[in-house]
C-alpha cells in the first residue's frame, strides 16, 4: 500500500470523526438537560468506586438519591464520615453516622477445629458448602476459609489466615459485599466502636460444639450472668451482644470459658 | 415496489435478525422483561438502524468506493453508529427520562449491538443501493422489535407462572421460549 493510501484512509476516518464530533456537539447544545447542581457536587464528593454498597446503582444513582432527599448524607458506607461531612455541607443536612465494619463470627482456625473429610474441589466457599455435610469443616456453621469473601472484597480488607477469614478493621469500609458471598452467613456488620464481639456462629448444643471445635460457644450462659448491663443474651445456644447496651467493660470476655468473646481483632 | 415489499418481509420475518441470524441477542434477552421498555428499545433500535443504514450507505457509496478504501467500512460504520446512539441517548435523556433510566446500560450498548453493524455490512455485501439499504434497515429493525415485543409478552406472562418448575424459572425458561420462537419463525421461510 502506498503512503498516499494510508494518508487518504486516515484523512477519511479523521474527517468523518471530526464531522460527527461537531454534529454531536451541536446536538448536545440542542438537547441540553438541566442537571441538578447539588447532584453534580454530591457525585464529585462520592468516592466513585461504584461498588453498590449503598444499595443504589453506582455512585451516580446515590448522588441522585441524595440530591432528591431520598437518601441520607451518610448513605455511602465507603466514604465514611469524611464524605458524609462534605455531602452534608453541600445538601445542608446533618451528618450522623456510625462507622461499621464487617466481622467474621468464627474463631475456629484449622489448628483448633476438626475436619469431617478432605476436600479437593474448587477452592470456593459457595461450592464447598454444597458438598454433603455443608462442607469439610467439622462445625457446619464455621468458616471454611476458601476465601470467597476475600475475592469479593474490593478494598483488600479481608484475608484468610490459618483457614479462617479475618477482617482488617482499618481497611474495611462496610460495603457489605462479603456478607452476600459467605454461604454460611458468617459475616455481619458491627459498630467500629464495639470492642467485644462473639466470635462464634454455632447454634449446636454445647457438647456437639466441643466435639468439633475448641473455641465454640457452648451456651454456658456465663457471659449472660457476668454482664451487669443486660447486654449479653444467649439465644438458641449462641451468645449475642447488644452493642447499644454494651459498655465495653469486658466482664463477659473474662468469664467466657472458651474465650470466644474476643477483644477487637 | 414489489421488490421493496419483499425486502421488508424478508428482513423482518423470514430472515429475522434475532431468531434466524442470531444477531443482537444481548438486548433481546436483556431488555425483554417489560413490554413498555422493550417497545422503547425497539423504537430506539429502529431509529438507529434505519438512519445508520442511510448514513453508512451514503458514506460507503459517496466516499469509500470512489477513494478505493472500502476496506475501512467496519471502522467508519461503527463511528456512525456510535454517534447515532449518542444522539438517541441525548434525545431520550431530554424527552423521556423514565425510558432512559429503564433502558439503562442497554441504550449505550446499542453501539455494540451486532444487529446494527450487521445490517450496514449486509447492505454492502448484498450491493444494495441507498433506497434498498434504508428499506432493508427498516425491515431488519422492525423484525428485531417484533421479536423483542413477543419475547417481552411471553416473559411478562411467564414471570409469575407458578406452574413452571423451579429450576426453569427466570433465564432458563426464557431461553427455551426463545428457541421455540426461533422454530416458529422458521415457518416463515416458505413466504418468499
Amino acid at each position: 500500500m502506498s503512503v498516499t493510501g494510508v494518508i487518504i484512509a486516515a484523512a477519511v476516518v479523521a474527517g468523518v470523526g471530526i464531522l460527527i464530533g461537531f454534529l454531536l456537539g451541536a446536538a448536545d447544545l440542542a438537547f441540553k438537560v438541566e442537571v441538578n447542581e447539588i447532584e453534580l457536587k454530591v457525585r464529585e464528593a462520592l468516592p466513585g468506586n461504584n461498588c453498590g454498597g449503598c444499595g443504589y446503582p453506582g455512585c451516580d444513582g446515590l448522588a441522585a438519591a441524595i440530591a432528591n432527599g431520598e437518601a441520607p448524607a451518610g448513605a455511602c458506607p465507603v466514604g465514611g464520615s469524611v464524605t458524609a461531612q462534605i455531602i452534608a455541607e453541600i445538601t445542608g443536612q446533618t451528618a450522623d453516622m456510625v462507622k461499621n465494619v464487617a466481622f467474621v463470627k468464627c474463631h475456629g482456625s484449622n489448628s483448633v477445629s476438626s475436619l469431617k473429610y478432605e476436600y479437593h474441589g474448587n477452592m470456593n466457599c459457595k461450592e464447598a458448602a454444597l458438598v454433603s455435610g455443608g462442607g469439610p469443616k467439622g462445625c457446619s456453621f464455621g468458616c471454611m476459609g476458601y476465601g470467597s469473601c476475600v475475592s469479593a472484597c474490593e478494598f483488600d480488607a479481608i484475608h484468610v489466615q490459618d483457614g479462617l477469614a479475618l477482617v482488617d478493621r482499618e481497611k474495611c469500609v462496610a460495603c457489605g459485599k462479603c456478607i452476600a458471598e459467605c454461604p454460611k452467613n458468617l459475616i455481619e456488620m458491627v459498630p467500629y466502636q464495639a470492642e467485644h464481639l462473639v466470635r462464634c456462629n454455632s447454634t449446636s448444643k454445647g457438647k456437639d460444639v466441643k466435639a468439633v471445635c475448641s473455641v465454640g460457644c457452648i451456651a454456658c450462659k456465663m457471659c449472660e450472668k457476668a454482664c451487669a448491663f443486660d447486654a449479653v443474651k444467649v439465644v438458641n445456644n449462641l451468645a449475642h451482644i447488644d452493642y447499644d447496651k454494651c459498655t465495653n467493660c469486658g466482664a463477659c470476655a473474662q468469664k467466657c470459658p472458651t474465650k470466644i468473646i474476643v477483644i477487637k481483632k | 415496489m414489489k421488490e421493496l415489499v419483499l425486502i421488508i418481509i424478508g428482513a423482518a420475518l423470514v430472515n429475522n435478525v434475532v431468531l434466524s441470524q442470531f444477531l443482537g441477542l444481548c438486548p433481546f434477552l436483556g431488555v425483554s422483561k417489560k413490554l413498555k421498555t422493550s417497545l422503547g428499545m425497539g423504537a430506539a433500535v429502529i431509529f438507529v438502524i434505519t438512519v445508520s443504514s442511510f448514513l453508512a450507505g451514503i458514506i460507503f457509496i459517496g466516499i469509500l468506493v470512489p477513494l478505493h478504501i472500502s476496506y475501512l467500512q467496519t471502522i467508519v460504520f461503527i463511528l456512525v453508529i456510535a454517534a447515532l446512539v449518542q444522539l438517541v441517548e441525548m434525545i431520550l435523556k431530554k424527552y423521556s427520562r423514565p425510558l432512559y433510566s429503564a433502558l439503562g446500560v442497554y441504550l449505550p450498548l446499542i453501539t455494540t449491538n451486532c444487529a446494527v453493524l450487521g445490517v450496514t455490512l449486509m447492505n454492502v455485501q448484498k450491493e444494495y443501493n441507498l433506497l434498498f439499504s434504508v428499506v432493508n434497515g427498516l425491515g431488519v429493525s422492525v423484525g428485531f422489535t417484533i421479536a423483542l415485543l413477543i419475547m417481552a409478552g411471553i416473559r411478562e406472562k411467564s414471570e409469575y407462572n407458578e406452574n413452571i418448575p423451579v429450576p426453569f424459572r427466570g433465564m432458563p425458561i426464557t431461553m427455551v421460549s426463545a428457541g421455540l420462537m426461533a422454530i416458529a419463525f422458521f415457518g416463515f421461510s416458505g413466504l418468499i
